[in-house]
């Protein structure tokens, strides 16, 4: 949002030195700014950014980001079909950006037991992994770790709470 | 307290009253026990407040630590105070009418002295008031640091000697405590404490989960599953000193530790091959053995008690199953067949009795499945029940389960009739091990 502002901002100020210069006034200038920009051509608007401040990405060209937490049914590991289109996404911008790394967190909500959840993260957290290797992305760039329900994401004890926290999660770096 | 309420609720109330003012004393103890199940038929006993010097007037009473660890059971309805007629500390003072006439079927009477060096003696008689015999009589000495474990010490003996079942009180429990989790301010402990819940003390405090807490064998250390570098580890620390070493660990899942029968060895979940499956690693020189190989989750170790094979779950058949293995042929063999989910199952020392997670409508419970003839019996009626440990003597087992949205500890006995709980306030506590015997007056901790 913020780069955004400072886009349009850049616009608006290379938009009136460009009224500035089209005004027809002879008085002489006083001796020309230090000011190196070149004045007669507006700056290329600027690529938007791949990463937030947060290390968040974005779909490429856009100020969208790209969903980071994956979603799964109780008891499963299976990519949901809807997550596929960004979990490509994400591959491309890791392929984009070969100086980035993604750790994938797998999680699971709090039914079961606790160290068959650490392994059933893990699935979760290798399936995404999996799909970024297919995708092309080198494994050496992909690190996984198994939460299992130690860190939910809401603590509560509802249905809605527990689809919350059977997640993936990609933390950029 | 549930519906469900017999004698002993009646009878421990004014009791449980007194233990929880004086638990309140480590303020991160577990809170006072609920009892919420107990026998019809319950042995009426009577424990007298111990004679003591006005410089233990400060102190739990003695007689209030050893006939709440026998109302624990819910095979005892220890009498009130207020009920009793008279106060005898020793022999001579005893009259039986008094406490025939009360229907108190056992007496136990006792004395505290304070030694020079500090020390603190207590002598003390357990009775059958049908026929005035002595059924156990003691003096035992201690340092003051080990008062409770006075008391603990001969509610065992007292238990053993009407029972003929051997005394679990003198125990501790390991648990986790969870404060704030789900939260950037979650904090996770280490806690040890009494079989009652009293004592708490905290052996580690992380930002980062902690696991999976079990005992050595002979009571000296504790292995668990810490997240502090970031990953799962293994470590196991001297619960007496706090020393502890995170041991060798592998890329993925480093889990479920437990220790072997003779304490040699350590089964343990590793995924370092990319799925997860059960090693025992030697202590001696850390060098693994491959238990399972299967593309399945295999993970939660127990061993049998003779220490030749391993329990396990597997999601192999498609979905979580009890499963055993012999370790000297690696023969697999399943063991549970009824319901969808069942895991994280221990043997009782009987090495026929099997409890676990047993999920029935969609809700974790605790079952308990008699291996020869196979009939799973449902022990408890709560949500989100996971996590049991047996005591030592297989009367009782803890585990972990939710309460107001609250994770508590309850304990229910392998026949399902006593149930009582431990909460917390100063958190979620979960994952509780239930030590081997411990000799309280001995023990370094």
């Amino acid at each position: 949002m913020l780069k955004r502002q400072i886009g349009f901002i850049t616009l608006l100020v290379a938009a009136a030195l460009l009224v500035g210069c089209q005004t027809p006034e002879p008085t002489p200038e006083p001796a020309p700014p230090t000011d190196t920009r070149p004045i007669s051509t507006p700056p290329p608007t600027p690529e938007p950014p791949t990463f937030n401040d947060n290390m968040e990405p974005y779909y490429p060209g856009t100020t969208k980001l790209l969903p980071r937490v994956f979603y799964f049914e109780l008891d499963k590991a299976v990519i949901d079909q809807a997550d596929l289109e960004a979990l490509e996404t994400h591959a491309r911008v890791l392929m984009d950006n070969p100086r980035r790394r993604v750790m994938v967190e797998g999680h699971c909500d709090e039914r079961g037991t606790r160290e068959y959840n650490l392994a059933l993260g893990e699935r979760r957290s290798d399936a995404v992994s999996s799909f970024l290797k297919a995708a092309g992305v080198p494994a050496s760039r992909i690190e996984t770790v198994s939460y299992g329900e130690e860190r939910p994401e809401d603590p509560g004890h509802t249905e809605a709470a527990w689809s919350r926290n059977r997640r993936a999660v990609m933390i950029y770096r | 307290m549930k519906g469900r309420l017999h004698g002993i609720s009646q009878a421990v109330a004014g009791i449980t009253f007194i233990v929880a003012a004086a638990l309140c004393q480590g303020a991160e103890s577990l809170d006072s026990i609920i009892i919420d199940a107990g026998y019809d038929q319950q042995t009426k006993i009577a424990v007298v407040p111990f004679r003591a010097g006005p410089e233990f007037g400060d102190r739990e009473p003695l007689s209030d630590i050893i006939g709440f660890d026998l109302a624990r059971s819910g095979q005892f309805a220890p009498t009130e105070r207020g009920n009793m007629l008279s106060f005898p500390a020793e022999r001579a003072e005893v009259f039986f009418r008094d406490w025939r006439i009360l229907g108190v079927e056992y007496l136990v009477v006792g004395r505290v002295t304070a030694e020079f060096n500090g020390d603190v003696s207590v002598s003390y008689e357990l009775y059958d008031v049908t026929n005035g015999r002595a059924m156990a009589e003691e003096r035992l000495t201690a340092p003051l640091a080990k008062w409770r474990d006075l008391g603990h010490t001969i509610a065992d003996v007292v238990f053993e000697a009407i029972t003929g079942v051997r005394g679990a009180f003198s125990t501790r429990i390991l648990y986790v405590l969870a404060q704030n989790p789900g939260t950037e301010y979650a904090r996770y402990r280490l806690e040890m404490a009494d079989s009652d819940g009293a004592r708490a003390r905290t052996l580690l405090t992380s930002d980062e989960p902690i696991m999976s807490p079990s005992w050595s064998p002979d009571a000296q250390r504790a292995a668990y599953v810490t997240f502090e570098t970031g990953r799962p580890v293994i470590a196991l620390q001297n619960v007496a000193t706090g020393e502890r070493e995170l041991l060798p660990h592998f890329p993925g899942i480093n889990g479920s530790p437990i220790f072997s029968p003779d304490g040699r060895s350590l089964a343990v979940v590793l995924s370092r091959d990319g799925n997860p499956e059960i090693y025992l690693m030697n202590l001696a020189d850390y060098r693994l053995r491959q238990i399972t190989r299967h593309h399945g989750i295999d993970t939660e170790p127990s061993w049998t008690p003779d220490g030749r094979s391993l329990i396990f779950t597997s999601d192999r058949g498609g979905r979580p199953q009890i499963y055993q293995v012999e370790l000297a042929t690696n023969f697999v063999e399943r063991l549970t067949f009824e319901g969808r989910y069942n895991a994280r199952a221990r043997l009782l020392p009987d090495g026929v009795h099997l409890v676990f997670v047993h999920r029935r409508d969609g809700t974790d419970h605790i079952a308990w499945q008699d291996l020869e003839r196979n009939d799973l019996r449902v022990l408890t009626e709560t949500a989100l029940d996971e996590s049991p440990s047996l005591a030592p003597n297989g009367t009782m087992l803890i585990y972990a389960t939710q309460d107001q949205g609250r994770g508590i500890l309850a304990v229910v006995s392998i026949d399902g009739r006593v149930k009582y709980r431990l909460p917390s306030s100063s958190g979620d506590v979960r994952e509780p091990a239930w030590s081997p015997f411990i000799d309280g007056l001995k023990s370094a901790f």
